[in-house]
């Protein structure tokens, strides 16, 4: 015994080495990101409109990884313009961001849906005097990828798309698929329709969007967050799912669009009933939320979606991020930090950089409403 | 056979000096180590008792049979949810990589502790135990990005040359996302240890056992199958139980290499199934506080299976003892 563990401790003082060394690396890696910040954000154009009012110290949120992205870049610009401020965001998850907002542990919580009543009625005993409020902030346009050599533009229906993901169409060359493609050269093979195995916001609003738009063919629980049919294969995370997708002819799967550009995979149009089958990028997307109406009462914006839009140019297939603060009642150490966040967040610049990162923006209706909330927030 | 037990008088010899020397150093000393094995019995029971009370909340609201229900969607109204598919998927996976990892962690075990040069032994005896110094999210992702599509060649040949004994039948082609896949990474995620202890145990084995049977004429291979092997069959064992626990365990390689559903297929090639481990790293982040109950649940059972297969090694190294490396 002596023996091995002399060859484990030299083992792991090896692994140790490699460790620390590509911490090193990274933490370089950072510090120049940084530089920046320290210079007062001059060097960035982009951050110098935003304000900062009395924001100090640390801004501890959490939430939807959905978001995420997003996340990073508007707290980068954040801090680069207002010096000794840190916002820390959390991909952990909608579900776990609004659990540690309710037990008070993050001020700021990001998620993928709006707030059930019973959080709602948790939110009260964190928000002395108020309660959270779901402030929709990001648009993320959910495409359905695929891997099929020799079809560029695959064009899809709800119905179709449901009957696939529901594995009761299994060939390519199937006449659903024929007839929307007319002049694609589908092949006779198998689809391997892939989705995720995590539990997710993605999947409940592509559920959400079947089985409001093809109610027959899609009849599932729109509710549940991890995949409700039985068959098919199934990936961890946005990047399993990319990664799955890229490796197997024949695939399909869905996606944050980010994910599906950053993999470069090819990704449907969908036929909305519009006179053009909509294409899935962040302006399409943005007009799709403009469809939603607004179902929250008093300050609380959270939308319903109208998957059934046929409005020209409107891709259905998305979801909402909302961030969750409370309305009032908000710690009063944090209070201005969280307000000079999310105005900048809401603002038009603090939107115009979404669609760079695979993001929708508000549309400039509810963006505005949502800037008419904010400075409310006590 | 080492039958000698001098251990026994030589502990006694030693604790008699350090009763006589320092009385009030001892009783202090005495006095930490009983409170701190008592502090850990306590927080042992206190979580043991938070885990059972969360299960059982969840249990009790469950809607369907906890041990035979092929769902898992304890968000739903009513809850439903069950841990069949995943005591079904945790099995079979382990299974599949002692099936792979045994056999060749015992030729590594014996190459290295009887056929190689040193010059070679050492930095072999090396390079396995880096194995297990690599975290499992690599293997994951190497099993994921490199594994995965590399197989599916060999599921294609499996499907077609031995599909007839039913294990080896796919339905449809696709990626070798499956428990088999699974069961290939566990494999050699868990060789390292049992590697490493059945080395030990074969270096354990008397010299003279060897050299007797060497001056009977046996052939090397012979001495391997007469004294190496009967000698350290205890210690294999416990290895492999070792190994065993590790692969019933193993959370974020399946999470990543699966591709999991809630049905039960004996077609090892088709993709499915689903592990304790993986279905609590894949559920638990979206999880409201009743699936977290569930899940905690579910853990509990991993929990009991492991405590069987652990407890299982510690009774059959007892049972052997005289064997096992640690009295020589």
């Amino acid at each position: 015994m002596k023996l091995s563990r002399k060859n484990g401790l030299r083992a792991s003082a090896i692994g140790a080495l490699v460790v620390s060394g590509v911490l090193v690396l990274s933490a370089c890696g950072s510090d120049n990101n940084s530089e920046p910040t320290k210079k007062g954000g001059k060097t960035s154009a982009a951050a110098s409109n935003i304000k900062c009012d009395d924001a100090k110290g640390q801004l501890l949120a959490a939430g939807s990884s959905a978001q995420k992205n997003a996340m990073d870049l508007w707290v980068k610009n954040f801090q680069a313009a207002c010096a000794g401020v840190e916002v820390n965001y959390q991909g952990i998850g909608s579900g776990a961001g609004i659990t540690k907002f309710n037990q008070g542990q993050v001020a700021l919580a990001g998620s993928d849906s709006a707030l059930k009543e019973e959080e709602v009625a948790a939110s009260q005993k964190i928000c002395k005097g108020g309660k959270g409020i779901d402030l929709p902030m990001v648009g993320g346009p959910i495409a359905i990828a695929y891997k099929l050599n020799g079809v560029d533009n695959l064009v899809l229906d709800a119905p179709t798309l449901a009957k696939i993901f529901d594995t009761k169409i299994t060939k390519w060359n199937d006449q659903a698929i024929a007839k929307l493609n007319p002049g694609a050269k589908l092949p006779d093979s198998t689809i391997q329709p892939f989705h995720r195995s995590d539990e997710s916001g993605t999947t409940q609003n592509l559920g959400k969007y079947l089985s409001t738009t093809a109610p027959a063919d899609w009849k599932y629980d729109p509710k549940t967050k991890s995949w409700p049919a039985p068959n098919g294969q199934a990936a961890n995370g946005n990047s399993g799912v990319a990664t799955a997708l890229k490796g197997a002819e024949g695939s399909i799967g869905y996606v944050e669009l980010s994910y599906a550009t950053a993999n470069k995979l090819s990704t449907v149009s969908i036929n909305t009933g519009a006179s053009a089958p909509v294409p899935v990028n962040a302006e399409t997307a943005s007009k799709a939320i403009a469809a939603a109406k607004i179902k929250g009462t008093g300050n609380d914006l959270a939308l319903s979606l109208d998957y059934t839009t046929k409005a020209e140019g409107a891709y259905p297939i998305l979801l909402v991020t909302y961030e969750i603060a409370c309305d009032k009642g908000n710690k009063a150490d944090t209070l201005p930090t969280l307000k000079a966040f999310l105005n900048y967040t809401a603002s038009e610049e603090g939107q115009k950089i979404l669609s760079d990162a695979g993001y929708a923006p508000l549309p400039a209706e509810i963006a505005a409403k949502v800037r008419e909330i904010v400075p409310t927030l006590s | 056979m080492a039958t000698t037990t001098p251990e026994t008088p030589d502990i006694g010899e030693r604790r008699r000096p350090s009763t006589s020397t320092g009385r009030a150093g001892d009783r202090i000393f005495i006095g930490l180590s009983r409170g701190s094995g008592i502090t850990l019995l306590v927080i042992m029971a206190a979580i043991a008792v938070f885990l059972t009370y969360r299960a059982a909340q969840a249990i009790s609201q469950d809607s369907a049979n906890f041990f035979t229900t092929f769902e898992w969607n304890p968000a739903g109204t009513p809850p439903v949810f069950g841990i069949a598919v995943l005591a079904f998927g945790t099995i079979v996976s382990s299974v599949i990589a002692m099936a792979i990892a045994l056999p060749v962690a015992i030729g590594i075990a014996l190459f290295i502790s009887h056929y190689a040069p040193r010059k070679l032994a050492k930095p072999l005896a090396y390079v396995v135990d880096l194995l297990a110094a690599v975290p499992s999210i690599i293997y994951g992702l190497w099993g994921a990005i490199f594994l995965v599509p590399y197989l599916a060649g060999l599921n294609s040949w499996l499907d077609q040359y031995l599909g007839w004994t039913y294990i080896f039948d796919r339905s449809s082609d696709g990626l070798a996302r499956n428990l088999f896949t699974v069961g290939i990474l566990l494999a050699i995620m868990i060789l390292p240890i049992i590697t490493n202890v059945t080395r030990e145990v074969f270096l354990q084995v008397p010299k003279m056992h060897e050299e007797a049977a060497l001056a009977l004429g046996a052939t090397r291979w012979e001495v391997v199958r007469m004294a190496v092997l009967p000698f350290g069959r205890s210690g294999i064992i416990s290895a492999s139980m070792l190994g065993l626990g590790r692969a019933l365990g193993e959370t974020m390689a399946v999470a990543v290499v699966l591709s999991p559903s809630f049905l039960i297929s004996g077609h090892l090639l088709d993709p499915g199934g689903g592990t304790f481990a993986q279905n609590i790293a894949a559920k638990f982040n979206e999880a409201d506080g009743y699936g977290r109950d569930a899940l905690i649940a579910s853990g509990l059972v991993l929990f009991v299976i492991t405590l069987l297969v652990n407890g299982a090694a510690r009774m059959i190294i007892a049972r052997r003892k005289e064997y096992s490396g640690a009295n020589s």
